[in-house]
């Protein structure tokens, strides 16, 4: 039994689930921007909903890639070469993203912000749909050789794994983000947040749900079966909660949808961490992919203190900025003046 | 073969890449521990001249700094994508301080950061100014962990070689590296000096614009009368100090860094003549051994033919200083080394697949001189030109203002790239003199530990993904770079009043309210 290696594996899959549960519903309100917000007003409420904690969650996507270079080499290295091009869109969209986060209300021109909306909504969308993608295949596999290098091609990777879950992750985000723009929000925002979810969830959700199916029908055992029935009574309780008005338990809800469902795909694709869909031979597992003992050892003392400090001071971050954002509390536009005399 | 090597490529793409990224990072690094130490002082004394430094150049240091988050995600996604025979041969030790800089600084960096740029009267004021310096200590501690990585490429230690592959054996001994030690050091004190350079430069510009403006004159005693306009955003009384502070603190944080960087670049320096001997010697186009710092040479600098290297103007002793602190021990030159480096590391790649159609060339030790020599010049010559630029700005502002002259200004705003200048030819010399190694071997560590870069890169990944990933990702920095000068640009010309809209009198021409706004209104909001 390896034991540190298995332990590694939980902690990628908690990192992947925390970026996932945190970063869901940023990238989702990017994708809200583009076409549920009525006006600016209704834009600038979405966007500073998740104004000081967004760049704090996109940190556990860092910290997922890192911990995986740093646990399992070859998983890292095979699955990124592999993905080489759904990743570098991914890239392209989080750039575009964080620079039109910071940089859109720093002008005032009509034509500034909306290039700017444009930048984030597209990038968010690519962004999860890439991430959807690359974690689905890493559960479903890829064609690699005995070296876990891909063969077959640029496009190797375009299946239908990889639509179902690009699917997965853009749709879990549209409902998150509603679910979490209503709980943060206040006024028209919030009700058509809530409208939102209670029309869509049930069909957004589905391909995620697929997901977990597919892979429980494959690899799956009653454990993680009974986690895939937690997820969808999570996701059915959510929708409930949500038509009642109950935004706090909708979050948590749908956050148990994903949580457990993601939960259910890596416990079920355990010890398999990448397969080979040339040959069994090939997969990368827990055994094989990883990094030694000290290192895992190192990195586990590392985890231990920073996971728990980190989950901290983010919970104080969630607890400082616990106001709900409404449209009176959007300050006024100032343009920016060059502080020199005409002439 | 394709007509282009993808390893050509891919190191293309990594070099833009890279260097593009370390043109916000030292602006980061710079800047944060000035803006933090200027809210300090508003929090120590309540001068309200600290309070707009504070939010000026903090507005500046936010546009710059998500620009290094952006452009930082590259970096920890491409040795996956591209380089994945390096991250399968280095991973068990490269991927731990990588990790480590996620979990114990990025996201200190990027939440703390959240917290400072919201909480401005929503913190108790304590607790906000707490919160930069937790952001600025993350980038610090990031800096480090991310030169940590850097610099077991450099000179690899802490591992024992087991089937072929290096194995941490002493984390500590990665941690505590020498060339580590040296190099973070150094790119800290170099980072200073752009933020120094920064300063320097937008606070001349903006005391250059007051007096053209009419607002401060020089009186009878050649001194300054300080004025104001209230008919131009912010120019008021006060303004004239934000300026004149900044200019000081920018120019002296410029000189003491440049002395730093001299300090630590001479450590490091010691160290690179015994881990990495023949990329001091393409450093110096020293083709024979001696003694002589070559100040000029010219000619064939990539010649392995010494008749081909003209040296101009030397310094007799003066490289055996800078290697070992006498004048008088030999320093190896290429002619020496090259045939050293064949003995003991082959004279062409081994016949492995991993070299793919390169397997069996001959394996050319010599970095490219040209860059080498000249890197470590224009890193030497531009820190150097910033440190006495600031020098002389101090005098020239002894009067309480800047000279008149446009040109002048225009130089001081110029003088802001110098720094960044030499901070990137610091680290493209330092990157390519470890070629024709993607982790160069330790003289004094364990055999076999060491990797050609033509080894590194990712076999299955074909030549039409890199050369398009290439193509986007420049021309996307090339397009963010546009917008982030731009937003630059508008902000300083702004003045203080562009990060403090109050400032401006025709903005809220009815409201009198000095205090923080009212209701649930945010202080601040994207």
């Amino acid at each position: 039994m390896d034991m540190l290696p298995t332990l590694w594996f939980a902690v990628i899959a908690v990192l992947w689930i925390g970026y996932l549960f945190l970063e869901g519903f940023d990238l989702g309100v990017g994708m809200h921007l583009l076409f549920s917000a009525r006006n600016e007003n209704q834009r600038r409420v979405m966007l500073n909903a998740i104004g000081p904690v967004w760049d704090g969650n996109e940190v556990w996507l860092i910290t997922a890639a890192g911990a995986t270079f740093a646990a399992f080499p070859v998983w890292y290295a095979s699955l990124f070469s592999a993905l080489y091009l759904p990743l570098v869109f991914v890239l392209l969209g989080l750039i575009f993203r964080a620079v039109a986060i910071e940089y859109r209300g720093k002008g005032t021109t009509v034509r500034w912000r909306r290039g700017w909306d444009v930048a984030l909504g597209l990038g968010s969308l690519v962004a999860a749909f890439g991430i959807g993608a690359a974690l689905a295949l890493t559960t479903t596999g890829l064609p690699l050789d005995a070296n876990g290098d891909r063969v077959g091609g640029a496009f190797a990777w375009l299946t239908g794994y990889a639509v179902i879950g690009g699917l997965a992750v853009v749709g879990f985000s549209l409902v998150h983000a509603a679910s979490f723009l209503a709980l943060k929000t206040d006024g028209d925002v919030r009700s058509a947040s809530r409208r939102f979810a209670r029309r869509w969830a049930p069909i957004a959700l589905l391909p995620l749900l697929i997901w977990v199916v597919a892979l429980q029908a494959s690899r799956g055992s009653a454990v993680t079966w009974g986690i895939a029935a937690v997820a969808v009574l999570g996701g059915v309780a959510a929708w409930l909660a949500n038509g009642r008005g109950r935004e706090g338990w909708a979050f948590v809800g749908f956050g148990a949808f994903l949580a457990a469902g993601a939960a259910s795909i890596f416990m079920a694709s355990y010890p398999v961490v990448l397969p080979s869909t040339i040959d069994h031979a090939f997969d990368l597992t827990v055994g094989n992919a990883s990094s030694s003992p000290y290192t895992l050892g190192v990195m586990s003392i590392v985890a231990c203190f920073g996971i728990p400090v980190v989950l901290a001071y983010q919970a104080w971050t969630y607890w400082v900025f616990r106001r709900r954002v409404s449209a009176s509390s959007i300050p006024e536009v100032h343009p920016v003046r060059p502080a020199v005399r005409q002439r | 073969m394709n007509a282009i090597d993808p390893l050509l490529i891919a190191r293309w793409q990594f070099g833009i890449t890279t260097v593009y990224h370390f043109w916000m990072v030292p602006l980061t690094l710079g800047l944060g521990p000035l803006v933090a130490i200027m809210q300090l002082m508003w929090h120590r004394t309540g001068n309200e001249r600290y309070y707009r430094m504070v939010k000026f150049w903090g507005k500046l240091y936010l546009i710059n700094f998500i620009m290094g988050v952006a452009t930082g995600l590259v970096q920890e996604f491409q040795f996956g994508l591209a380089w994945s025979e390096y991250s399968k041969f280095v991973g068990d030790v490269f991927g731990a301080p990588l990790a480590m800089e996620s979990l114990l600084a990025f996201f200190v960096e990027s939440t703390f950061l959240g917290l400072w740029i919201f909480g401005w009267n929503k913190l108790p004021r304590t607790i906000h100014v707490a919160c930069l310096w937790m952001a600025v200590a993350g980038s610090v501690v990031s800096a480090y962990f991310i030169i940590v990585a850097n610099s077991w490429m450099q000179h690899p230690v802490g591992v024992d070689l087991v089937n072929g592959r290096p194995i941490m054996t002493d984390v500590w001994a990665v941690l505590t590296n020498s060339t580590a030690i040296s190099a973070f050091t150094h790119t800290i004190f170099g980072s200073l000096g752009v933020g120094g350079a920064f300063l320097l430069g937008i606070a001349w510009y903006q005391l250059w614009q007051r007096r053209r403006d009419g607002i401060d004159t020089l009186g009878a005693d050649r001194r300054v009368i300080v004025g104001e306009a209230s008919d131009i955003p912010g120019r008021d009384r006060a303004d004239h100090g934000v300026w004149l502070v900044s200019l000081r603190i920018g120019a002296v944080v410029a000189m003491v860094a440049f002395a730093g960087v001299a300090i630590t670049g001479d450590a490091q320096a010691k160290l690179m003549f015994q881990q990495q001997p023949l990329k001091m010697a393409a450093a110096e186009g020293a083709c024979h051994t001696g003694t002589s710092f070559s100040v000029l040479s010219i000619g064939t600098l990539g010649s392995k033919n010494c008749n081909d290297v003209i040296p101009v103007i030397e310094i007799p002793g003066l490289l055996s200083f800078l290697a070992n602190g006498n004048f008088t021990t030999d320093i190896k030159g290429i002619n020496e080394l090259i045939p050293q480096y064949q003995a003991q590391y082959g004279t062409t790649l081994p016949n492995n697949p991993i070299y793919g159609d390169r397997a069996g060339t001959t394996i050319d030790y010599l970095p490219v001189m040209e860059v080498t020599y000249w890197g470590f010049r224009l890193m030497i010559g531009f820190g150097g030109l910033a440190a006495f630029a600031a020098l002389v700005a101090l005098w020239l502002t002894r009067r309480g203002t800047v000279p008149r002259p446009r040109w002048l200004m225009q130089l001081a705003v110029a003088g802001i790239l110098a720094p960044f200048a030499a901070n990137s030819a610091g680290w493209i010399f330092t990157e390519m003199g470890r070629q024709p190694f993607v982790v160069a071997p330790n003289p004094s560590g364990v055999d076999g530990v060491y990797m050609f870069t033509a080894a590194a890169v990712s076999p299955g990944v074909s030549f039409g993904e890199i050369l398009f990933s290439v193509i986007s990702l420049t021309l996307v920095y090339a397009v963010l770079m546009v917008f982030e000068l731009r937003l630059l640009v508008r902000y300083v010309r702004g003045g203080v009043a562009s990060a403090i809209p109050e400032l401006d009198q025709r903005n809220d021409p009815d409201s009198s309210d000095d205090g923080p706004a009212s209701g649930d209104v945010l202080a601040f909001a994207y």
